[in-house]
Parts: C-alpha cells; structure tokens; sequence
C-alpha cells in the first residue's frame, strides 16, 4: 500500500512541476528580454536539422501507404482511390504523428540531455547567478522554435509522403499518375488540413516541453543525463499518441 | 567601500535546510562583515557548497533568516534577486563555464542583463578580468579546449567582471598543481587587498587558509608578502561537521582549538 501511494504522491508532484514549468515557460513570453537570437538558432537546429528524417520517413511511409492501400482496394477493383486514401491518412494522422514522433526522438532528447547536463554540471545554477531566468534563455526558445518548425515540417512530410504514394502507385501498381493526383486532390478538404496542422501545433507544446522538464530535473551526474533522455522520449512519445487520440476525438465531435 | 561601523555583508540565522529527509545544514548562524575574509573548512559532504549557494539564493533555507548586504533574500524569487546578485560574484566548484559560449562570451555574460554597459565598455572589462587572470588570450576559445586550471581561472574572472562587493568561492584551488593553485590564491588577495572585496571560500587545503590568514598583497613587488605570526582580524573560519557548525571563530582561536575534528583541519 505504502509503495502504491508514495507511486501515486510521485506522479502527482511531477504533473505539478510540469504544469508549473509549462505555466512559467507561457508567462515568460511576455515578458522582455526576448532571446531571438537563441529561438532563431533553436528553429535551425530543430526545423532544418530534422528535415532529412522527416524527409525519409514522410517518403517511405506515404510509399508503404499506397502499396497496403492499392492491394485492398484492389479486392474491391477501385485501386483509382488510392490517391484519396494516402493523401487522408498522410494528412489527417500519419503525417502529423509521425513526425512529431521522429521530432520527439530526435529533440525531445537532445533538450532533455542538454539541459540535463547544463543541470549537473552546475551551469543552470551559474545561469541564475548571474541573472538569467533559465525558463526564459532556455526553455521558452525552444518551445517558440518548435511551435513553429513542427507545424512546417509535417506540411513538408505531408507532401514527400504524397511523392512516396505516387511513386509506388506509377512505379510498382502502374497506375495512371493522372488519376492519382486528382483524386489525392479531390479528397482534401479544409476540415483536413486544420487537423493537420492543429496536431502539430499541440504535440509542438509536448516535445519542447516534455523535453525540457525532464532536462531541468535531472539529478545524478552523467548516469543522471542518460536517464533524463530516454524517460523524455518515452513520456513525449506516448503523450503524443495519447493526445493524438483525443484531439482526434474532439474533432469529430465537433466538426461532425 | 565605506570603512567604518562593521555592517554584515552576509548574515545566517538559525538556517536549516534538508534535502529529503537528510538535513544538510542546521541552525547555523554567523556573520560576515563588509572588507573580511571567511574561510570555510569541513569534511567532502559537510554542507560547504550548500551554504555557499544559500548564500547566493540559489536555494531557499527550511527555516532560518539569511540576509545578504543588508537584504532578507530567504524567500526572494529569482527576478527579485538579481539586483543583489549583481553586487555577489560566485566560482562554482567545477567552474561551471557555459561550454556553448566562447570564453570571452562567458566571462561577459553578465552584461547582458545590463543595458548600461555598453558593449564596448563591456569588452574593454572583459579583457580587463582576463588579464587579471593572466589568460586574455583565450577570449575566442572554446571553455572545452583549456585546461582544467585555466577554466577555473576563467571561472574567476567571470565572476570578478562586474566588480562585486562580495565574492563567494566554491575550492577555487582544489585538484590543481601547487604553481596554479598558488596563482589563484595570489589574485584572491590581491582582489581582497586592492579592491576591499568581502568573501567566503571554502577550501580543503590548509595552505590556502594560511595564505589568506597571514600575507597580502604589495602592488609595488607584485607579490603576496607574508606578516606577523597571528594573522589579520579580518580573516575568520568556520568550519563545517556533517552540516553543523564546529567551530566559528578567528585564526589564533582555531589554532588554540582542542576539538579533535577541528584539529584535523589545522595541521
Ligand atoms: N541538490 C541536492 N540534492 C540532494 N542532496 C544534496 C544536494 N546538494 C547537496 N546535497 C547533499 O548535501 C550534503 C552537503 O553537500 P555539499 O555539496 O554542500 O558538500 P560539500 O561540503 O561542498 O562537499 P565537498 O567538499 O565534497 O564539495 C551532501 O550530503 C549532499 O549529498
Ligand atoms: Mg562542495
């Protein structure tokens, strides 16, 4: 019983600690300074450093798309969808999921080993000693720079996913290229591209900020740092696809 | 600086802090006037480094009042602390240098939070610190390409850039050979002789605590010159056992000590 509750008492002192640190990251961009210059070097790193995994991975998932898409549509004998099928899923789920889940690997972890050993080798500290509030230098550019790269960067792996499909359909399926684009096109409505960019937005808020919590709270030397990392990319990971879900959820609720 | 009335620059009392259920301090209390030297002795894990950042606000006491150049900063959130923090200059015991930052851009960091400085003025005070410890010509390095002893040195000059009132250093000499390590004792004195700055340093070496005791600093011979056997009144000890204090007090009474733990830390 003991060990239940004191699990419990854990799991709630860090969703305090994160709500806490999500509320001081928001209130401090409002308030001056503003580090451009770190949200700028942030928005490099995080948007154009991911490309090529976002890149590779939209390509070959909107690729596999087409072939698992063609093949049961071909029962039906109306593989002409497969053009509406891969540009629905890439946008409304595949795209938007995949590659913030590529994002979180890549920088939810790189923020939570940084600040981690920023935390043990006592640079946070020097930081706030010399009159740097590290929520604002560290965390806030880093939430900026992702809110506005992830959104981006699924657009970019929507359309590589679009040239995935469109290659296996013409190249492996032989279907007419005509009629995938135009039915690819067809399909979409706006309803679809607001989820698809709505996702983003929110699993934005979760990289960043996931990662930087667990970064800000490590303890334990280097050992401390490796651990930070992976519980980053696990609890940005799963957070993401829970979100996922629900938004999902909301949407259809909402948009009928 | 004002010579006059003593005005305590740093003040403990009865502070108590616990990590978890492990106290890591408890109920200390002393006192640091303005232009003084304390010097902080105890056992690995006595509680040093902890006091030292109590004393810097970077972490809040249990209970207890800690007041710092005339200030209550117990409980004061960080934005309210920087206006004291400006006043205070702090080594951390492994540097703690921002190893994405230049070392020029380390030491000046501080600037930044200062719109009155501009930025010519900042680098001319830049080189000024770096010069004073003798490393000016590693402004454009990196903090990972120096060596342990030199990054401590930048350590010092980033924390002496702004010419603070009080300065606070965590074993500025540990781990480094007796030539450097003397090198850093000699600008510390010359920092306190020169420039009347209060401080407290924890140390594990007792030469350096007899260094600071018994010389200080001739601008003519630019040297450190030892003086009389009992030492200055304005350098004081305290020293730490498993988070209480020993011993607080000055040279002639710590030497005149029969506390065996205490001893220790003499000879
Ligand atoms: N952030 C922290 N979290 C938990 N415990 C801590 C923390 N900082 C210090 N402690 C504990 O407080 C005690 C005092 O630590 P402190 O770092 O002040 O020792 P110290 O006197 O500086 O030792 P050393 O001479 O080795 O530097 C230690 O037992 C340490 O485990
Ligand atoms: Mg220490």
């Amino acid at each position: 019983m003991g060990l239940v509750d004191d699990y419990a008492k854990h799991r709630i002192l860090a969703v305090q600690d994160f709500t806490l640190l999500s509320t001081r990251t928001l209130q401090s961009l409002f308030r001056s300074p503003r580090y451009i210059t770190d949200i700028i070097q942030q928005m490099d790193f995080i948007g154009f450093g991911s490309l090529p995994i976002v890149v590779l991975t939209g390509f070959f998932t909107g690729a596999v798309l087409a072939l698992q898409m063609a093949k049961t549509l071909a029962t039906f004998g109306e593989t002409s969808l497969t053009g509406q099928l891969v540009m629905l899923s890439l946008v409304r789920e595949l795209g938007p999921v995949l590659t913030s889940l590529m994002v979180a690997g890549r920088n939810s972890s790189g923020m939570a080993s940084e600040l981690g050993s920023m935390v043990v080798s006592e640079q946070i500290e020097a930081m706030r000693a010399l009159g740097t509030d590290p929520v604002k230098k560290l965390v806030a550019p880093r939430l900026i720079a992702t809110v506005i790269m992830l959104p981006m960067l699924t657009v970019i792996s929507d359309f590589i996913g679009l040239f995935g499909g469109f290659a296996t359909s013409f190249f492996v399926i032989r279907l007419n290229p005509n009629q995938y684009w135009y039915s690819a096109y067809q399909a979409l409505e706006y309803e679809d591209i607001f989820q698809g960019l709505l996702k983003p937005f929110v699993f934005a808020f979760i990289v960043a900020l996931v990662g930087c919590y667990y970064g800000l709270r490590t303890t334990g030397g280097t050992q401390g740092v490796g651990k930070s990392t992976t519980q980053a990319v696990v609890a940005a990971s799963v957070l993401i696809l829970i979100c996922d879900f629900f938004i999902t959820k909301l949407l259809l609720w909402m948009l009928g | 600086m004002n010579v006059g009335a003593p005005e305590p620059v740093i003040q403990f009392e009865n502070v108590t802090l616990s990590f978890g259920d492990k106290p890591a301090l408890e109920n200390i209390s002393f006192s640091l006037d303005r232009g003084e030297t304390m010097i902080l002795l105890g056992a690995t894990g006595s509680g040093k480094s902890v006091l030292l950042k109590l004393a810097m606000g970077l972490l809040a006491p249990d209970s207890g009042k800690i007041f710092v150049l005339g200030q209550d900063i117990s409980h004061m959130r960080d934005l309210d602390l920087f206006a004291v923090r400006q006043k205070i200059g702090m080594v951390f015991q492994e540097g703690a240098l921002f190893d994405s930052l230049k070392v020029g851009e380390n030491v000046g960091y501080v600037f930044e939070r200062m719109p009155e400085v501009n930025a010519a003025e900042a680098e001319r005070r830049v080189l000024e610190a770096l010069r004073f410890v003798g490393l000016e010509h590693t402004v454009g390095l990196f903090p990972s390409e120096l060596s342990g002893g030199m990054r401590r040195r930048v350590a010092i000059a980033r924390a002496i850039v702004a010419q603070p009132e009080l300065m606070l250093y965590d074993s500025p000499t540990a781990g480094l050979d007796p030539i450097t390590a003397k090198r850093i004792m000699t600008l510390i004195v010359k920092q306190r002789d020169l420039r009347q700055v209060s401080s407290l340093l924890v140390t594990h070496r007792v030469q350096d605590a007899w260094k600071l005791a018994l010389s200080y600093y001739d601008p003519q011979q630019d040297k450190l010159v030892t003086m009389s056997r009992n030492g200055d009144s304005k350098t004081s000890f305290l020293v730490l056992r498993e988070g209480e204090i020993a011993f607080v007090g000055s040279l002639s009474e710590l030497a005149g000590h029969t506390d065996s733990y205490v001893k220790k830390f003499v000879t």
